[in-house]
């Protein structure tokens, strides 16, 4: 919240401004009744025509002055608005950019777009509420209570008395009706939940024949959902009509106090029709006032999950003086490596020795949470190591520049991600400058060239947002050639294999033992036949490194390896290797 | 924390505040048009009739609340009259004036009333409305074809039943009463302004049109704005969402700079066209108010002539000044209205499209001649089927094959080659073009579907479980089943050990996205799902790319155990279990190319042959 109201500040002489500009709207507004109740008293009791004209000439000047006023205002209350928007915006966006997994694992993804989309969007209307009504309601109400007395203090219990009436409205619907609201909206969820599901597992339901206990599932919900629903439209459609009868209300109440006043020559006729609309200002402007009560604990609700994004530092970032491999080869060695995530209570991996080398395949197998990704996500520097060391030819990895460890890596993760874009854009994420020889070369490598050139704009073929226009696949071998342009010296492949049929992948890895011969591979891999050619395969269960050498070594050497290789392929197979 | 609530929102579900993007945006802009508004409406109006009666009386009680206060001000007037009457002659007729007012009170409580019963007979038929669509649409979900789902993403589905309803509900909760309320309120104004003199209502109208122009005018100019405004909005929001998703891979590329560059963009672009917007919108209020106030001075001054003529009354001027005043809003509210009913239409329009869409064959009505399957022995025939998704696409063509009881049929075949399409065919998800499909000597479009399908087990790749316990989750298919038989099912699908190491055991609820168990994990209760329904045909999927090689290992010992002594449909990946399949179907584009045992299909030196020395030949 603090965070949030920081942006504000270099526009505090501009709110001022605004405030001045309200103020003067305000007050035009409020001098038309007290010129109609003079035309009344001094000109049409009197009979004076050309006071009539010439009052209704300042009448004029009047609402001009207002409405210059209050656009003049609306132009510099856009412009706060929004500009204090887009700035919060940029610093977000930013901010969760410099992010470390840790943090964007801490928040959640989805989380966070809500917060740089909805919640600044959100923070922007508010701002444009406030500074125009937060202002202006108050200024009003004041001013008008100020005329109101200024024309008659004895008639002011009338309007105390509607006052208090919408109080209790308000207070009544503060907290019998709005805690609803939110109850309709979890409702809603549970509605919009359970039809999710049901869409998802459409042939699931079917299969097992569960529709009619799937409809009674949603009907409950439904049920629930339209009867909370019914209460709150009901609610409204009572107090809407109550404020209403309100504000006429005490126009009966003027009139019959206000009548026995003139008969006893304390008030002009003219002032009593004056009052009576500075009444309805008085109330109306309270009625915005206590609109804006509602909408701030909203509006601090976004304000607070945004600062809260922008209040962490990402726990990762560049030494303060980064050193520089200056020929890199590409030697990676993990030594006595030890991870343990942020809110975790053991090791995810420990004890972690191992080097590999330039053009060899290093090979990691082994179970779920076995701490496979993790010991690849140290590598890019996701997270950082909390024991030991991991060195780059020689040098701790977090000693030089994040820019340059990345850039000599080729990262395929798990799930191909693309971006929207042409395939070719894709493609030179890791380098700018690729020719289209040398896409079309890694599109080869990795075995994409089939779907592509069946494509009839090739690599330039635009891939929808989230790819959702290529198979899985697909993805995942576009997110090989990716890697590929990048002509990184180390390949990681997070399990990126598995989407492709045995072929492909057979086909994929002789390609890239033929094509690229100096890099530093390292796979991690759920099929054994994968790896079975690597020159070091290491072994992880629970966290630990079971076991390290040939696939043939292990064998001998390691239960767990002859356990998963067993499980997968027959003696038979096995032996024909 | 409330905090947390707000982001598990789902997307459908965005926040109230989102509901209408751009705040009075989406109140200026013209919302998408309906295809056809006429019969759109009609069927919307065949939902509300049902609650006629209760119609009429909300219309009745609408206009009689609107006429009641389109009256009050010509009576709160008189009673200025008196008032000045008294002071003019020196006596107060505080009898008259006590009776006007009462009148007036009276008329306000009966404003009141009617407004509320109005109010909440329109609450529940709009509610009631509402909940018999949505329960449509349920009951509409489990009879479309599955083919239906093909052509329409589930996002497309799920954006009708969430955001159209909404919008629907909406608009029947408030539009239907404002539209007479505005018209009551125009016309009644008039006659009332009228009555108390030709000449000023006619020189208030004439304010009309310049208003009207002056709204078009800023509604014309600010609708370019706000286009821009949803659009860079979109690329915005678009960005985002892309950049935080593929949050490793921009780091790992070090794209970072580029990704903010573009970003920076799109949000100064934003700005730009956000304030302006937001600019216009503003002017309308302080424009329509200087005519407003235009038209008050001009009352002022024509009225205050007029009366020192004495051709009206003081009562009048000031009943006259809240007329005019009260003019502007139902004319602006009539151009809103308008506005909404139009994307209404267009929302009701989709809806009725769901719920009218065509319906799977033969539901609703009887089989000619219904046979019960029981004691299902597990012999399927396939005789000559041919079939296509599309109709002139065909991709079985004349393929006949027998799956006698207690055999295992492997279905192989490259990424996408179709290998669903037999699955889906014998559970009759699709109707197929020729031909004809048997079990136990039995034509399935004979049984019931219930009966038909409730043979079959199936496990599938996409681990489907709800939002329930996992005790409820395994005991889906069949509700009957004791705790003891469901763990029984748990036991063979070697779960039993890790649930019961969970919290709550066996009544651990399954979280929204299921991320609290792994792959792995939801697939064993998958395998335990299907092991407890016990049917005599089982249909599987052995994809299991993400589960990790341990786990895998029990999933495979749980599908045996699951295949024993029950005919099977494999979807094989693992060499092993292609091997010991009885019989072994080759798909490769969506066609079976060839069909045999193993060492039928090996001698055959075909594709099967190929696919399968891929992976043991030397590289």
């Amino acid at each position: 919240m603090k965070t949030v109201l920081g942006y504000y500040k270099k526009y505090i002489p501009v709110v001022i401004l605004i405030g001045l500009f309200l103020f003067g709207n305000a007050m035009c507004e409020l001098a038309l009744p007290g010129y109609m109740a003079d035309i009344i008293d001094n000109g049409v009791i009197k009979g004076d025509m050309s006071h009539i004209r010439a009052t209704g000439l300042i009448m004029i000047l009047i609402a001009a002055g207002s409405s210059v006023a209050s656009i003049i205002a609306s132009l510099l209350a856009s412009r706060t608005a929004a500009g204090a928007a887009r700035a919060i915006r940029k610093d977000l966006f930013e901010k969760v950019t410099a992010f470390s997994t840790a943090e964007l694992q801490q928040f959640s993804t989805a989380s966070l777009i809500t917060r740089s989309t909805n919640d600044v969007q959100m923070i922007q209307q508010a701002t444009t509420m406030m500074l125009r009504m937060a202002f202006f309601a108050p200024i009003m109400g004041f001013g008008a209570v100020i005329k109101a007395l200024q024309t008659s203090v004895p008639l002011s219990w009338t309007v105390a008395v509607a006052l208090g009436m919408v109080l209790v409205i308000m207070g009544i619907s503060f907290f019998l009706i709005f805690p609803k609201f939110k109850v309709l909206q979890s409702k809603l969820d549970r509605v919009n939940l359970i039809m999710k599901e049901r869409l998802a597992g459409i042939l699931v339901v079917r299969a097992f024949g569960t529709e009619k206990k799937e409809e009674k599932r949603f009907d409950i919900a439904n049920m629930d959902v339209t009867g909370i629903n019914k209460f709150v439209n009901k609610a409204m459609a009572f107090m809407l009509p109550s404020l209403t009868f309100i504000m006429s209300g005490v126009g009966i109440l003027i009139v019959w106090v206000g009548a026995h006043m003139v008969e006893a020559n304390e008030l002009l006729v003219g002032d009593m029709l004056a009052y009576l609309q500075y009444a309805m200002h008085v109330i109306m402007s309270f009625l915005f006032i206590t609109m804006i009560f509602l909408m701030i604990p909203r509006a601090a609700v976004s304000a607070g999950r945004i600062g809260a994004v922008l209040d962490v530092e990402p726990s990762i970032e560049d030494p303060a003086k980064p050193e520089r491999i200056d020929s890199p080869k590409g030697l990676l060695e993990f030594r006595d490596v030890a991870f343990k995530y942020p809110d975790g209570e053991v090791n995810a991996i420990e004890d972690i020795s191992f080097t590999a080398k330039p053009g060899e395949f290093t090979a990691i197998i082994g179970g779920t949470g076995s701490g496979k990704s993790s010991l690849i996500n140290l590598i890019t520097r996701f997270y950082d190591v909390t024991e030991g060391q991991i060195l780059l030819d020689g040098k701790d990895i977090r000693s030089i520049s994040l820019t340059q460890l990345r850039d000599e890596i080729g990262l395929v993760p798990q799930k191909g991600v693309l971006f929207s874009g042409t395939i070719a854009d894709n493609l030179r994420y890791g380098r700018e400058d690729a020719t289209d020889e040398e896409l079309m070369e890694a599109i080869r490598i990795a075995q994409a060239e089939d779907f592509v050139s069946e494509k009839p704009e090739g690599i330039y073929t635009q891939i929808a947002q989230g790819g959702t226009n290529v198979s899985g696949g697909q993805k995942q071998r576009l997110s090989i050639a990716r890697a590929l342009v990048k002509k990184p010296l180390i390949y990681i492949f997070d399990d990126s294999f598995s989407a492709l049929d045995f072929k492909t992948d057979k086909a994929l890895r002789k390609a890239l033992s033929e094509n690229v011969k100096d890099s530093t591979f390292l796979i991690v891999a759920q099929r054994i036949n994968t790896i079975l050619d690597a020159d070091q395969i290491l072994v992880m269960d629970e966290g630990r490194l079971v076991g390290k050498g040939t696939h043939s070594e292990l064998m001998q050497s390691c239960d767990v390896y002859r356990e998963i290789a067993l499980s997968q392929l027959s003696e038979a197979e096995l032996e024909r290797r | 924390m409330a905090e947390m609530k707000q982001q598990r929102q789902a997307p459908g579900s965005r926040p109230k505040a989102n509901a209408r993007p751009g705040g009075p945006a989406g109140k200026m802009m013209p919302g998408e048009k309906a295809g056809d508004f006429k019969k759109t409406m009609k069927t919307l109006i065949r939902y509300l009739a049902v609650y006629k009666i209760r119609l009429i009386i909300v219309f009745l009680f609408t206009i009689g609340s609107t006429l009641f206060s389109v009256i009050s001000p010509t009576i709160l007037g008189s009673a200025t009259d008196v008032v000045v009457k008294g002071l003019l002659s020196g006596g107060m007729d505080y009898g008259a004036l006590l009776y006007i007012l009462m009148i007036l009170l009276a008329l306000y409580v009966a404003t009141l009333l009617f407004g509320v019963v109005q109010g909440w007979l329109m609450a529940d038929i709009s509610q009631n409305v509402i909940y018999t669509l949505r329960e449509k649409m349920s009951d509409k979900l489990d009879r479309l074809p599955l083919k239906y789902f093909d052509t329409m993403t589930h996002g497309e589905i799920q954006s009708r039943m969430i955001n159209d309803i909404e919008t629907v509900n909406q608009s029947l909760s408030a539009s239907l009463t404002q539209m007479i309320t505005s018209f009551i309120t125009i016309v009644g104004i008039l006659v009332m302004m009228i009555r108390i003199s030709l000449i000023m209502t006619a020189m208030a109208v004439l304010v009309i049109p310049l208003s009207m122009l002056v709204i078009r005018v800023v509604v014309a100019r600010s609708q370019g704005y706000f286009k821009n405004q949803q659009a860079f909005l979109g690329s915005v929001n678009g960005h985002v969402e892309e950049m935080y998703t593929g949050h490793d891979i921009i780091k790992a590329f070090n794209r970072e700079d580029e990704s903010e560059k573009v970003f920076n963009e799109y949000n100064d672009k934003l700005y730009e066209s956000a304030w302006k917007s937001q600019f216009l919108s503003s002017l309308m209020m302080p424009l329509t108010g200087f005519i407003g106030n235009l038209s008050y001075v001009a009352v002022c001054l024509l009225g205050g002539f007029l009366a020192i003529k004495g051709t009206i009354s003081i009562g009048n001027i000031q009943a006259f000044i809240q007329y005019v005043r009260s003019f502007n809003h139902p004319i602006q509210q009539v151009a809103n209205v308008v506005n909404q009913l139009q994307s209404t239409a267009a929302a009701a329009e989709r809806i009725f499209e769901l719920i009218e869409a065509e319906e799977e064959v033969g539901i609703g009505q009887e089989p000619e001649q219904e046979v019960e399957l029981e004691d299902v022995k597990g012999h399927v025939y396939f005789d000559h089927v041919s079939f296509g998704y599309k109709e002139d696409e065909p991709v079985l063509k004349d393929f006949s094959f027998h799956a006698y009881p207690g055999q295992t049929v492997a279905i192989v075949g490259p990424t996408g080659a179709g290998k669903t399409t037999l699955v889906k065919l014998l559970m009759r998800f699709y109707e197929i073009n020729k031909g004809a499909i048997y079990v136990d000597g039995y034509d399935i479009t004979k049984l019931s579907r219930e009966n038909l399908r409730s043979m079959f087990g199936m496990v599938l790749q996409e681990t489907w479980l709800n939002n329930s316990s996992i005790r409820e989750n395994i005991r889906y298919g069949c509700p009957e089943a004791t705790d003891e038989e469901v763990e029984a099912a748990g036991k063979a699908a070697y779960i039993d050990h890790f649930v019961r190491a969970l919290p709550q055991g066996y009544d651990m609820p399954i979280n929204e996205e299921a991320t609290n168990l792994s792959q792995g994990q939801k697939q064993l209760i998958t395998i335990a799902r299907a092991i407890l329904s016990d049917a005599p045909i089982m249909i599987l999927d052995e994809a299991t790319s993400s589960v990790d090689t341990r786990t895998e290992v029990m999933i495979q010992q749980a599908m045996d155990n699951l295949t024993k002594g029950r005919t099977s449909f494999v979807i094989a990946h693992r060499l092993s279990t292609i091997r010991n399949a009885d019989h072994i179907l080759v798909m490769d584009h969506g066609n079976i190319v060839e069909q045999g045992s193993h060492e039928e299909l090996l001698a055959a030196d075909g594709f099967y042959a190929n696919l399968y020395n891929s992976q043991f030949a030397e590289s």
